[in-house]
């Protein structure tokens, strides 16, 4: 690739230097003049029937300025499947349904006009465990579906059904199979900043909604067809969010609580916030979607894979959000990691009284992905082949189509693989089974966009001021990943400015064209896509400047000295070499001829060029100015699930080396490689800084995290129980970027966002294995899980 | 009752009324609007809320706001100097993407510089425990770590 001055650089985020002095305004500063706090009553029950709600005494409590129950609002469903209100009346089925909701002058007086609610509950029978609640006479966590029909089932009408090839006759034709059931549970993606939102109408009724969604025309669309359906068609809704103290996941659906404050917004006239105590972060918010399976493999002799049969099922909780749509996810891996020609794939959702689930980095991939790849050393060791060389022989190449239609373009796993297998020190640990071993587990992930809706499109608007300024519009959000930086640097690359003359506008409906969010690695690629297009637009419109105003310039200059100096001989230049837009280029601010650069007349300042050419006189003045919706090339999944979802796919692989103390159980991680295919990294240091984060959330989803549900309820809604690693649990990780560019990305580039996590609990399932001999495929893997596993095998 | 405190805060002297009741993470930033410091959590497990008080990192979320009386409390606000160039640690979390989403980003930096004005020269574990009860859910730590080490290099220069 051609010289590049930004791309590949560790730009510092500078653009974000007020997270650093404390002035950055996240939800918890954003206020409002006379906003109120509302507050949130949960259920105290996992599956009750309300018998009656009681809040005068609350209404009374000096400072409460409204009460709500599902009584004081229009009954409407909202959610993927509409089966849940905004605020229960009848029937609650699961311990954070909300009840009623409080507006105060203070987030005090609302707690305590809370306890001032008086709800009397009938318990009903309520049902904790999704294969008992498949069962034909388990208690129904819903009657009736969302138009009313009766509901029969607790299983989910959700077409989760993926079948190639002939998974029967490839298994009668394996040499090896291996059957396992594996288990994942619920995990809090654990924000640093809590959820919250401050909703406000105007006079118009007009809604100006501040909050953290990372899909910001995705929600601004639930909330209309809200409005719509209480009675409030046609308002203007103006989605916008503050800085957001992390999403991975959280912010992809629009959750309850926001549509409570719209609800108290609108009954007080006031702006109203809700901002969630960690508390309710826990306790509330739907966290990444568990799941069961049962994963068969088979191999012929070579140890090529023949064939892969999953069967999952999710606990789907009492209500439909993100996490029931993970499955089309899970099926990244279980159709595409590796090359396997006979594949079927069944998952199945059911309602239960437990909390639902949403999304969480990786969706479905982290779940399915620890399913596949400790499969696939149960199979290597099966086969006698070692998992690495498993792994080689049944890699992935690019130009490949895999059963479910991805189109593999760029691929470096062999070279993901090598690169662990040698850090790692691979074959001089693997297989001494004392104590200490390593493992290793892959991925694939989408990495050029993922055409979840109609449009996987993004919108950006670039225009440069007078001044030399870059002024852009982005439809797309910031949640802490560093896109004020990437982006900037991408633009600086494009237009030939530098990133610090670019200033971008992030989160906002009413200034940004569309976008589908930043959700599934997608917004480097997607909104840098979007980037270099308008900013070659825009340096193509500034280079048409340049070819009349660098002569034109230069000419009254040399005039100028002339009349200054009658001694100063003019220099006879050739003018066409500036005379057409193809001659010049504009890099680092510079305007100069391609074939001279450093020619010493016509090498420009692009400010000299803005001003004179950009506010000329009457009629004749411009604007720099360009806009590009960018919408990838890609499939939406047809009916057989099958579709090339994304442009390009990432690759990856971790290596671990673990020690297993079998005294106690405790898995210590010696060593963590994560070698990713970034496609191209535009800044190494903020990629490096996405690999570790997910790899230590892998490590948390593999040995720690749990939220721990004891009958519907979670018991451990704090930091002290719910254990994420802490500076103090030293993981020695190494973060490897394999470039290897790809054609679609911008400058080459492959999302990253996601990828680190998804293979890092597999690898630790596999080094545990190699260490002490004993599968646990139960995460998280707890050093009791680790002592039962080696006292049932004896040791 | 509210009760009238004194203390210095940034290197300013304040006098303010408290309710007793009142944390110091609630005064500083619901009644003197520095909310810089963050409430990541209110029962002192995450570190957000991490201020000095007499040099040392305290959980202001769990401080009762008249234990600060007559002491010298400084958080995120005072740590830059007052024309507004940014501390080692500050310019090092922005230079080394010790920064994600920012929210930890606060704490990590007062319990980080609790350190450093007492240690010049420490040692990684040195840096790995005085920022433990820092919770970081986008870095992973590394380039956190990473950003103390620079910082406490500069400093020495």
């Amino acid at each position: 690739m051609e010289n590049l001055l930004y791309i590949g650089k560790d730009i510092p985020r500078t653009a974000e230097i007020d997270k650093v002095t404390g002035r950055a305004v996240y939800i918890d500063e954003y206020k409002r003049p006379g906003m109120l706090y509302g507050k949130i009553l949960y259920s105290q029950y996992a599956h009750a029937r309300i018998k009656s709600i009681n809040t005068e005494k609350a209404k009374r409590l000096p400072g409460v300025r409204a009460v709500i129950t599902g009584y004081d609002i229009p009954d409407v469903r909202v959610g993927f499947l509409g089966d849940q209100a905004v605020l229960k009346r009848d029937v609650v089925r699961q311990f954070r349904d909300e009840v009623a909701a409080v507006a105060a002058t203070s987030p005090e007086i609302a707690q305590e006009a809370l306890k001032l609610i008086e709800v009397e509950y009938e318990p009903l029978p309520a049902i904790f465990d999704p294969i008992e609640a498949m069962k034909p006479d388990a208690p129904l966590v819903h009657e009736s579906d969302a138009r009313g029909r009766p509901l029969r089932s607790n299983i989910l009408p959700l077409p989760w059904k993926f079948s190639a090839g002939d998974v029967e006759k490839a298994r009668q034709e394996s040499a090896h199979i291996v059957t396992d059931s594996v288990t994942t549970t619920w995990i809090n993606q654990c924000c640093m900043g809590t959820s919250g939102c401050v909703a406000e109408f105007d006079s118009n009724n007009n809604l100006t909604y501040c909050g953290q969604t990372n899909v910001i025309f995705g929600a601004k669309q639930r909330i209309a067809t809200y409005l719509k359906n209480i009675g409030l068609k046609g308002k203007k809704i103006r989605v916008f969010n503050p800085v957001v103290g992390g999403s991975f996941g959280t912010k992809l659906d629009t959750d309850i609580y926001e549509f409570i404050c719209i609800q108290l917004a609108l009954k007080t006239r006031k702006p109203v916030k809700i901002r969630f105590t960690r508390e309710e972060e826990f306790a509330v918010l739907p966290p990444r979607q568990a799941a069961r399976f049962t994963v068969e493999q088979g191999c012929d002799k070579n140890g090529l894979l023949t064939f892969r049969k999953v069967e999952a099922i999710l606990d789907n909780g009492a209500y439909t959000s993100w996490g029931a749509t993970t499955p089309s996810v899970m099926m990244l891996p279980i159709s595409s990691m590796y090359r396997v020609p006979n594949v079927s794939f069944q998952a199945t959702c059911v309602y239960t009284n437990n909390i639902y689930s949403q999304a969480m980095r990786g969706y479905g991939n982290p779940q399915a992905a620890f399913a596949v790849e400790t499969s696939m050393d149960h199979l290597a060791e099966k086969a006698g082949i070692d998992p690495a060389e498993f792994r080689l022989i049944n890699r992935n190449h690019p130009g490949d189509v895999t059963p479910m239609g991805l189109k593999i373009t760029t691929c470096p796993l062999e070279q993901c693989i090598t690169t662990v297998k040698e850090k790692i020190k691979w074959d001089e640990k693997r297989g001494k089974r004392n104590g200490r071993g390593v493992g290793m587990a892959s991925l694939i992930h989408v990495a050029g966009g993922a055409r979840v809706y109609l449009s996987d499109g993004t919108g950006i608007r670039i225009k440069v001021n007078e001044d030399g300024e870059v002024d852009v519009l982005s439809g797309s959000t910031d949640q802490g990943q560093g896109s004020p930086t990437v982006i900037a640097q991408i633009i600086a690359e494009a237009t030939g400015f530098r990133p610090e003359d670019v200033n971008i506008v992030f989160g906002d409906t009413a200034l940004g064209l569309w976008d589908a969010g930043t959700h599934a690695s997608r917004h480097t690629f997607v909104a840098g896509n979007a980037a270099v297009r308008a900013g070659e637009m825009v340096k193509r419109q500034i280079l048409e400047m340049a070819v009349q105003y660098i002569p034109k310039l230069l000419k009254r200059s040399l005039k100028q000295q002339k009349k200054k100096n009658p001694d100063f001989v003019e220099p006879v230049l050739d003018y066409t070499m500036v005379d057409s837009p193809e001659k010049l280029d504009l890099k680092n601010r510079m305007i100069f001829p391609k074939d001279a650069p450093d020619h010493p007349y016509f090498r420009t300042e692009v400010g000299k060029i803005l001003t004179s050419g950009l506010h000329v006189g009457v009629g004749e003045s411009k604007a720099v100015v360009a806009e590009v919706f960018w919408d990838p090339p890609t499939e939406m999944l047809n009916a057989e699930m099958k579709g090339n979802y994304s442009c390009t796919y990432a690759f990856g692989t971790a290596g671990v080396e673990v020690e297993v103390d079998r005294q106690t159980g405790e898995v210590k991680i010696l060593k963590l490689v994560s070698a990713h295919d970034v496609g191209r990294a535009i800044n190494p240091a903020l990629v490096r800084g996405q690999i570790y984060g997910a790899a230590y959330m892998g490590v948390g989803f593999g040995l720690t995290e749990r939220v721990q549900l004891v009958d519907g309820k979670v018991v451990n809604a704090n930091f002290r129980d719910y254990k994420i690693l802490t500076a103090n649990d030293v993981v020695p990780v190494e973060a490897v970027i394999i470039e290897d560019p790809d054609a679609a990305g911008p400058y080459g580039a492959k999302g990253i966002g996601e990828p680190g996590l998804v293979p890092t609990a597999p690898a630790i399932a596999n080094a545990i294995y190699d260490a002490v001999g004993v599968w646990i495929k139960d995460l998280p893997i707890t050093p009791e899980k680790v002592l039962a596993a080696l006292k049932a095998k004896g040791d | 009752m509210k009760k009238e405190m004194v203390f210095t805060l940034n290197n300013e002297e304040v006098i303010v009324e408290v309710d007793p009741k009142w944390t110091l993470l609630y005064l500083l930033r619901e009644v003197l609007e520095l909310t810089g410091t963050k409430e990541g959590c209110g029962v002192g497990e995450c570190g957000a809320c991490t201020v000095i008080v007499d040099g040392e990192a305290v959980n202001s979320c769990l401080y009762p706001v008249l234990e600060a009386e007559g002491k010298k409390v400084v958080t995120i606000e005072g740590v830059a100097s007052s024309d507004g160039t940014l501390h080692p640690l500050q310019q090092a979390f922005i230079d080394n993407n010790g920064v994600q989403c920012g929210y930890c980003t606060s704490g990590m930096i007062m319990s980080a510089k609790a350190l450093l004005d007492k240690k010049a020269d420490p040692t990684e574990e040195d840096i790995r425990t005085s920022i433990a009860g820092n919770i970081c859910r986008c870095t992973g730590y590394v380039q956190i770590v990473e950003s103390v080490q620079q910082a406490a290099e500069r400093m020495k220069k």
